[in-house]
């Protein structure tokens, strides 16, 4: 009887979660204009015109570009602050690892209209470039986290092993350290470039006349009729999101079976 | 200068001192061991020496050369890890050519270096052996034949046999011992095993608390250990209070239930004076059990194989006497102490 009772609310639970997402991608396949049951029909008109549109090409485009930077970037100040953190003997390592974590608790807007005020007062303009740096402070936490974990799971003597037969600290990180990182290096990547690419807040302050795609799909909402193809974008990105984040977890799960010290 | 001299070194992280004002000479060729319990300062010293930290004073210096402000990446000396510290993405080849590359052998010089170091660990091949399917012995022999590959001058040992069992350990200090004669190098071990210690060493070190207690042949740390706290730490001992009567060719000390005895005045750590408080040392194994002596009364008995382990109660003293040898006839027993087998060590 109890065991009835929890397996129902599972069930609702789930349901609770998933049923609004798969609204996306049933009503991008409906052949009708109006967001309403019943269903008048499979089509793939919209994702068709999804093709042949060329603002939302130049928004994804954008989108691209400052995912790919901010991905890039993120990694590397996670992995130098990650390396520094777990290696070497300093004070407030704690501190440090705190403040580095702050924005994610920061909200968005509130962060987007700091950063707005912060650009004006020092002249520089409203671009994509803005962008990354304001998607940096939301992405440089993740990495961080992610590198670090990775960083621990590795033994230390390793790097002092490659040391002892004769590389200097630059050898050692390509030989060693590099290689063992990879997982962790992908998954940050992969995850930071997921988080770019989905953000709106930041972005939509910062973008000026430059839209990426979550302030194109904003902006789309405006016209009915165009609500069917946003769904249809939406559907796309959702697929391609959560392939990359499940793809981000098996890359970072990898190895973690095998022992990485070397006892 | 010695081969490899370390000259008043100190070092400590930013608390008690770790290694106090240690100084030592170790003669080229020799297998020289560190031998301490943990915390003792032992592993720190051998990362001093490999350069894997720094003395706040004190110079090290290996073949003439001072080492202090040398990396460890361009130190003459390689290491086996306690942890071994194999690459685990590289293969066993791999990881013994590893320290190889500046070399820029062309690469059927490098092949045949690096089989003929798998042959000398008795590796023979495993090159392409993955480096998470080796066993804890063959990790230890990558580890050994990765170091030795580099022709150290030194190569430093920390704790290289830790984490075998008991009889491949076993079979390892043989190997060990056997390399090294092979090869010719210095070695610098680092253990808290005694045994290990004393099998392996030409010498050895003994440490405690960052200091140096002694250093001396294993023959002498066992038979003639300068304090208590080494012969403590060398196999078990059994301590005597006595004092001093006489010193002439022979010494003659009050020892309280064991009478008055005359020891050899060589047996005497040096130092010690007519009237001085001493304690008198000996090895369970040299006290024997007789017709007549101090009488006492077994309280623990203990068969070991060859020969058998007692606890000895004496009247008058309330820690029991270890003796170590044949079981006497049952019953209450009388010890003997040779006197030439007792040592006089300060207190």
């Amino acid at each position: 009887m109890k065991n009835k009772t929890l397996t129902l609310y599972a069930l609702a639970y789930l349901a609770f979660l998933y049923v609004p997402v798969l609204v996306l991608p049933i009503f991008s396949f409906n052949d009708s204009q109006f967001i309403a049951f019943p269903l008048s029909g499979f089509t793939t008109r919209w994702y068709a015109g999804l093709a042949a549109d060329s603002a939302m090409q130049h928004a994804l485009i954008n989108s691209l570009k400052v995912g790919l930077t901010t991905a890039l970037l993120s990694t590397l100040l996670g992995l130098m602050a990650a390396k520094a953190v777990t290696r070497y003997r300093m004070r407030g390592t704690g501190a440090i690892m705190a403040f580095i974590s702050l924005p994610l608790f920061i909200p968005d807007i509130v962060l987007g209209i700091s950063l707005v005020l912060l650009l004006g007062t020092v002249g520089l303009p409203l671009s994509l470039a803005a962008v990354v740096l304001g998607h940096l402070l939301v992405c440089v936490p993740f990495s961080l986290t992610v590198l670090v974990a990775r960083f621990e799971g590795f033994d230390k003597n390793l790097e002092e092993a490659s040391a002892d037969l004769g590389e200097g600290s630059w050898m050692t990180f390509w030989r060693v350290t590099f290689p063992l990182m990879l997982p962790g290096i992908i998954a940050s990547l992969l995850l930071t470039f997921i988080t770019s690419f989905d953000e709106f807040l930041v972005a939509y302050f910062l973008s000026g006349t430059e839209a990426t795609l979550p302030i194109y799909i904003w902006g789309q909402l405006r016209f009915p009729e165009r609500l069917p193809m946003v769904l249809a974008l939406g559907a796309t990105i959702l697929t391609v999101s959560v392939a990359l984040v499940v793809l981000a977890e098996y890359v970072r799960n990898l190895g973690v079976k095998k022992p990485m010290v070397g006892a | 200068m010695s081969f490899l001299a370390i000259t008043n070194v100190n070092k400590s992280f930013g608390g008690p001192a770790v290694v106090n004002d240690v100084s030592l000479d170790v003669p080229r060729g020799e297998f020289f061991a560190l031998l301490g319990p943990s915390g003792c300062g032992k592993t720190t010293l051998l990362r001093m020496i490999a350069g894997f930290e720094t003395p706040d004073s004190g110079t090290i210096a290996i073949d003439g050369e001072v080492m202090n402000a040398v990396p460890p990446n361009l130190r003459p000396t390689n290491m086996v890890f306690q942890s071994y510290a194999i690459f685990p993405h590289l293969n066993v080849f791999d990881n013994i050519a590893y320290g190889l590359r500046k070399l820029k052998l062309p690469k059927n010089a490098l092949r045949a270096k690096v089989e003929t170091m798998l042959a000398t660990v008795r590796l023979e091949g495993l090159g392409g052996r993955a480096a998470d399917q080796l066993s804890g012995g063959q990790r230890q022999r990558v580890a050994l034949a990765r170091a030795l590959v580099r022709e150290p001058k030194i190569l430093l040992l920390d704790e290289p046999l830790g984490a075998l069992d008991k009889r491949l350990r076993e079979v390892m200090q043989l190997e060990l011992r056997a390399i090294q004669r092979k090869i010719g190098i210095t070695f610098v071990l680092v253990t808290h095993d005694q045994e290990e210690a004393l099998s392996l060493s030409d010498r050895v070190a003994v440490m405690e608390g960052g200091k140096i207690l002694q250093v001396a042949t294993p023959r002498t740390l066992y038979e003639r250990p300068a304090s208590r706290a080494v012969a403590d730490f060398i196999g078990e001992m059994n301590f005597f209070h006595a004092t001093v009567r006489e010193i002439g060719e022979t010494a003659t000390v009050n020892a309280g239930v064991l009478g008055i005895l005359s020891l050899p005045a060589a047996n005497l750590a040096p130092g010690i004076k007519v009237g001085d408080h001493i304690l008198l040392a000996i090895r369970p194994e040299h006290v024997g059990f007789a017709a007549s002596g101090v009488a006492g009364e077994i309280a623990t008995s203990t068969f070991l194989g060859e020969r058998s382990h007692f606890h000895v109660r004496l009247p008058g003293r309330s820690e029991p006497v270890a003796v170590s040898g044949h079981a006497p006839p049952s019953g209450a027993v009388h010890v003997v102490f040779p006197p030439e087998k007792l040592i006089g060590l300060p207190v």
